[in-house]
């Protein structure tokens, strides 16, 4: 049994109304959406808010539809209705695959796509009881000075452990957030840092509105690989998402992969256009790019899986993303 | 510090004081005695807590109580009608699909609602429909096995025992309503 502390519950009618409670409180609130971050991470008292703020029930962070070019995706729809809804499946289907392989199904149903982007970063030193913590000494993120990860260093590693992130940040999907101060847009491939202690740029008083993802070309194709232990439940391993924009020939006019789930920030794969673009998508191609992959990502021992594994598993998946692509199945998750 | 709130649990209105912090699960075992739904892992990962809110499985270890105010709350004893077991439970006593029987109520919540959209499930379905729910016992082919019997009992058996819970409700009514009349 993990009991929560003692903490005021507020469920504001409109993103105003919520934003002003979250600036009243510095220090002292988190918001909360689906709960499936938040709840699991104050019952290990990594999180213990005075006032947690509601957002679920505000019908202004509800609704996808598609305006000016863009679908807009408002914060609080579940994952679930993310991976069924007919325009996403149609026209994003990496977007699709990735909300709908998230935990399980229950999780699905509650956890929301403004959650996901805003999930805590995960680390095996970091998502443990208190008891546990207590009894190795803390760690960097919560409460202790050392990294027990690196040992040495002095900047958090947790991984970055949100399947939908990567997927968004190839889709150059922007977050809109609002505040006391005002509303602002950030690009989803801006909205990460590499630091596994608050690794957005969400400022503390900002709730995330809207992610808006600008509709694709008839060129255009995705995919989205996650391995993990189980098919279900677990969080990632390393998680791949692509997009590609294939003329004819599968010639690569563009090509964006977003490798994530090892470091704090998930790593945009640089350099492609020296090995890609312009070439045809073929298997030497394929191999070119599934190395470069490989040389830009180290995972560290923040996860329990082996890194050294979770290494040798990018250019495989790399591969087995590109040849969906090429073969132009992408089909959008069940 | 305890607030009252009023949920509506298997189609009964229900009060209780609780404190702010509680969540759904704590409620329905601690302050409603509805102790079918499990306080497995409490942490989201197991799914012994799953019940259904507005149709929908979600996990109530990790839903605060108040999310649940104004909808409409199923747990594993609102299932079965009185006097006769549900088609899923008769299904699981038959194939022995529950062994130690502590996933048992969450599995079948997941099935419940499984059922309730999809009155002809594959296998696949099925599996798809149980992913978030862990059984230590049974490596799950029998769990299976209940949930693809069940949905054939229910399409031989008709509208009667249609597990959609406003079917359910409806086909119980009336004959409390006759008896009373």
């Amino acid at each position: 049994m993990l009991r929560l502390h003692e903490y005021t519950y507020h469920r504001p009618g409109s993103v105003a109304e919520a934003a002003r409670l979250l600036a009243s409180h510095p220090g002292r609130a988190r918001v909360i959406a689906g709960g499936t971050d938040l709840m699991p991470n104050m019952k290990h008292g990594l999180f213990t808010p005075e006032h947690v703020i509601a957002l679920k029930q505000i019908g202004e962070l509800h609704g996808i539809e598609e305006r000016d070019g863009e679908l807009v995706i408002g914060a609080a729809e579940s994952l679930a209705s993310v991976s069924r809804h007919p325009v996403v499946r149609a026209q994003f289907a990496s977007l699709s695959q990735a909300a709908g392989s998230v935990a399980g199904p229950q999780l699905r149903n509650m956890g929301t796509i403004g959650g996901n982007l805003c999930l805590d970063t995960r680390c095996t030193y970091y998502n443990q009881t208190h008891f546990w913590r207590n009894a190795l000494g803390y760690c960097l993120k919560k409460d202790g000075d050392v990294c027990h990860v690196t040992k040495v260093g002095r900047k958090c590693v947790a991984a970055h452990s949100a399947d939908t992130a990567g997927v968004l940040m190839t889709l150059g999907a922007v977050a809109d957030l609002e505040s006391v101060n005002g509303a602002r847009s950030v690009p989803v491939v801006d909205f990460f840092i590499a630091d596994g202690i608050e690794n957005t740029v969400r400022e503390w008083n900002e709730i995330v509105t809207r992610v808006r993802i600008p509709l694709p070309s008839p060129r255009t194709r995705t995919a989205f690989q996650k391995v993990r232990q189980r098919g279900a439940i677990d969080f990632p391993l390393l998680n791949i998402a692509v997009v590609a924009q294939l003329g004819a020939a599968l010639a690569i006019e563009d090509l964006r992969i977003v490798v994530s789930a090892l470091g704090a920030r998930p790593r945009v794969i640089s350099g492609l256009d020296k090995v890609a673009v312009g070439r045809p998508l073929d298997e030497e191609t394929t191999e070119a790019v599934a190395q470069r992959a490989f040389q830009q990502c180290h995972p560290l021992t923040n996860i329990i899986v082996d890194p050294d594994w979770r290494r040798a598993m990018v250019p495989v998946h790399v591969r087995r993303a590109l040849t969906e692509l090429a073969a132009g199945s992408v089909t959008a998750a069940e | 510090m305890h607030s009252t709130i009023q949920l509506n649990v298997n189609g009964d209105r229900r009060t209780a004081g609780i404190p702010a912090h509680y969540t759904l699960l704590e409620t329905l075992r601690y302050a409603l005695g509805l102790t079918g739904s499990k306080q497995g892992c409490d942490k989201g990962d197991c799914g012994a807590c799953t019940v259904l809110l507005d149709g929908a499985p979600i996990l109530s270890c990790i839903t605060p109580a108040w999310e649940a105010e104004g909808r409409e709350v199923r747990t594993v004893e609102g299932i079965a009608m009185p006097g006769e077991l549900h088609a899923l439970q008769h299904a699981f006593e038959v194939t022995g699909g529950a062994q130690c029987g502590f996933c048992t109520p969450g599995v079948l919540m997941s099935a419940y609602a499984l059922l309730s959209t999809n009155g002809d499930p594959s296998l696949d379905d099925v599996r798809d429909a149980l992913s978030g729910n862990l059984c230590r016992c049974t490596g799950y082919t029998k769990i299976y096995e209940a949930v693809l019997m069940a949905a054939q009992a229910l399409k031989r058996d008709g509208g009667g025992r249609d597990p959609v819970p406003g079917d359910r409700d409806a086909a119980v009514v009336p004959a409390e309503r006759a008896a009373g009349e």
